[in-house]
């Protein structure tokens, strides 16, 4: 079966963000950019069931600026048999990236789209979901197993207080989480090979899709400092503190 | 105007979470509804028309909502939505996987863990794990939100709102729910507990934890872990504080043996009081601590226990 996974550029997850004086958004210039993390364990897991002989063809694709093409070459680099970049230099937020990728869903025909369940620049959480509604889709979100069953494939979520397990039925759209799988590195031919693999750029005009959003950003602040705290000494000190001082013990 | 909560319920429980999402609609202004899907409901509908501001609860009692699949669920919410001007869920696993979808199928735009209301169309969020908090408005006809509970102060239970039944022609070709695998748990609900006391990579492993349980018994504390911790496997995922995991409030926060990344501030930083045990000086987490101790956790922890 075919295999789309979406991957999107943001900053990398080490670097500590600055908020422009202007308020306007946080300043990226000349920071280190990367795969979001979740995205690299999907292209990982993508990869992973084509070893399996589970899947035939990995498509990459992204949506966003000329830059994001680093991104896809590196899940070429790590596996991916071609990508497709969705050129866009507006801000798209993620119900126009997922109306962008329900066309390449159209075009593609896959059986399993995999995304990270969210970027952790905009923390939205949100594009996976929305695909699968848009292609009228199951959803598998959150996914620390996955196990493709002929026509069904199975997902073990991570919801809050444990796991479970659900049923769904192909196509599908799933997310990853952290444990799904830990994912490789990109090894230095592999990285020149994929420079060979075929990339094709297309536009939100020609797939027939409008990326606007209807949400406005008015404002980026920096969030409350918290107070310089205090180094005790002792844990009688803390106790005192906590009891006397902070009173949060009685 | 009018709003519409999904309520959040486990084993026939009506969650906390609902009482803040409550508290966030009522920032809003309008009259309120909560929406209670499942199966076996009646509990669960009787405490939520205790909520206070609630006009009206909406009951779906079908099998096909049993497990909370997002497919269903958001069809029934589509089918709902019409009559509100927003639709709010705390964003919880349930609220973050089913309230995309109905905003894709309501082609609206949908703002993710609100932590603030300006008014009804503009919401203060994180993002960049904490690091910045967005003022993002919504041009959109329908609002569809997700409230992070913990910055929203709970309602009090003195209301009366009346419980009617919702008529939901909703099936479910799409998915299935196959069996869940829950972690069982005496003490307080983690993003819901007064104090938390967490471990990180320097607890050494997942026996090592067992030395929290008394401490956290006479806090009467929930216990957590880094996510370090957990991806060495010496604690389940669900006890995961950060970004990725939870997100907590608490009046005390007790960092032991974690350092103090950018991903596990995200998830504790709005803590009351913060207090770090930690052997290594320089560790990050000092910086947001308001009480820091510079100590070996093994000791120090034991001599906690034994001075509460």
């Amino acid at each position: 079966m075919k295999v789309l996974v979406a991957v999107k550029r943001v900053i990398d997850y080490n670097v500590k963000i600055r908020v422009k004086p202007d308020g306007s958004d946080v300043d990226l210039t000349n920071v280190k950019m990367a795969m979001n993390p979740f995205c690299e364990i999907a292209v990982e897991e993508a990869v992973r069931l084509k070893e399996q002989g589970v899947a035939t063809e990995v498509v990459a694709v992204t949506v966003g600026p000329k830059a994001a093409q680093e991104q896809l070459r590196t899940a070429l680099a790590l596996g991916a048999d071609r990508a497709i970049h969705v050129e866009s230099d507006e801000r798209v937020e993620s119900l126009g990236a997922a109306k962008a990728l329900a066309k390449v869903v159209e075009k593609e025909a896959p059986q399993l789209v995999i995304l990270g369940k969210q970027a952790i620049d905009s923390d939205n959480n949100q594009t996976g979901q929305m695909l699968a509604a848009l292609t009228g889709m199951p959803q598998g979100t959150f996914a620390s197993a996955v196990e493709v069953d002929g026509e069904t494939l199975k997902v073990v979520r991570e919801i809050d207080g444990g796991l479970q397990t659900v049923a769904l039925k192909l196509p599908a759209v799933m997310t990853t989480d952290l444990r799904l799988n830990e994912p490789r590195y990109a090894k230095l031919p592999d990285i020149m090979k994929a420079k060979k693999k075929p990339l094709d750029v297309l536009t939100p005009a020609e797939l027939g899709v409008e990326v606007a959003s209807g949400l406005t950003l008015l404002k980026v602040e920096p969030p409350a400092e918290r107070q310089g705290g205090v180094k005790v000494g002792s844990v009688d000190e803390l106790v005192d503190k906590l009891k006397n001082e902070a009173k949060v013990i009685a | 105007m009018s709003i519409l909560v999904l309520a959040e319920h486990h084993d026939g429980q009506l969650a906390d979470a609902t009482a803040h999402v409550v508290a966030a609609a009522q920032a809003i202004g309008g009259d309120i509804d909560v929406l209670v899907a499942g199966r076996d409901l009646g509990s669960i509908a009787e405490a939520a028309a205790k909520l206070d501001g609630v006009a009206r609860v909406r009951v779906a009692d079908s099998e096909v909502f049993a497990h909370q699949l997002a497919e269903p669920l958001a069809d029934l919410l589509v089918s709902l939505a019409d009559d509100y001007s927003h639709v709010l869920a705390a964003a919880s696993t349930t609220g973050k996987n089913v309230l995309p979808r109905l905003a894709a199928l309501k082609d609206v735009a949908q703002i993710s863990e609100i932590i603030a209301v300006e008014s009804a169309d503009t919401f203060k969020r994180p993002i960049y794990a904490g690091n910045a908090i967005a003022t993002v408005q919504s041009g959109d006809a329908l609002k569809v939100i997700t409230v992070r509970s913990t910055a929203f102060d709970a309602v009090a239970q003195e209301g009366s709102a009346s419980v009617e039944a919702v008529d939901a022609a909703v099936d479910n070709a799409l998915s299935s729910f196959v069996g869940e695998e829950l972690a069982k748990s005496d003490r307080p609900e983690l993003g819901a507990a007064r104090v938390v006391v967490s471990g990180g990579r320097g607890m050494g492993s997942g026996e090592n934890f067992k030395i929290l349980d008394s401490v956290a018994d006479k806090l009467g504390a929930a216990i957590g872990a880094s996510r370090a911790a957990v991806d060495a496997g010496f604690v389940p995922n669900d006890m995961q504080v950060g970004q990725t995991g939870k997100i907590v409030a608490p009046d005390l926060y007790i960092a032991v043996g974690i350092s103090g990344a950018i991903q596990h501030l995200a998830g504790m930083k709005d803590s009351k009081v913060i207090v770090a045990i930690n052997k290594d000086e320089e560790a990050p987490i000092f910086q947001v601590a308001d009480y820091g101790l510079v100590a070996d956790l093994f000791e120090a922890i034991p001599e906690l226990d034994s001075k509460l």
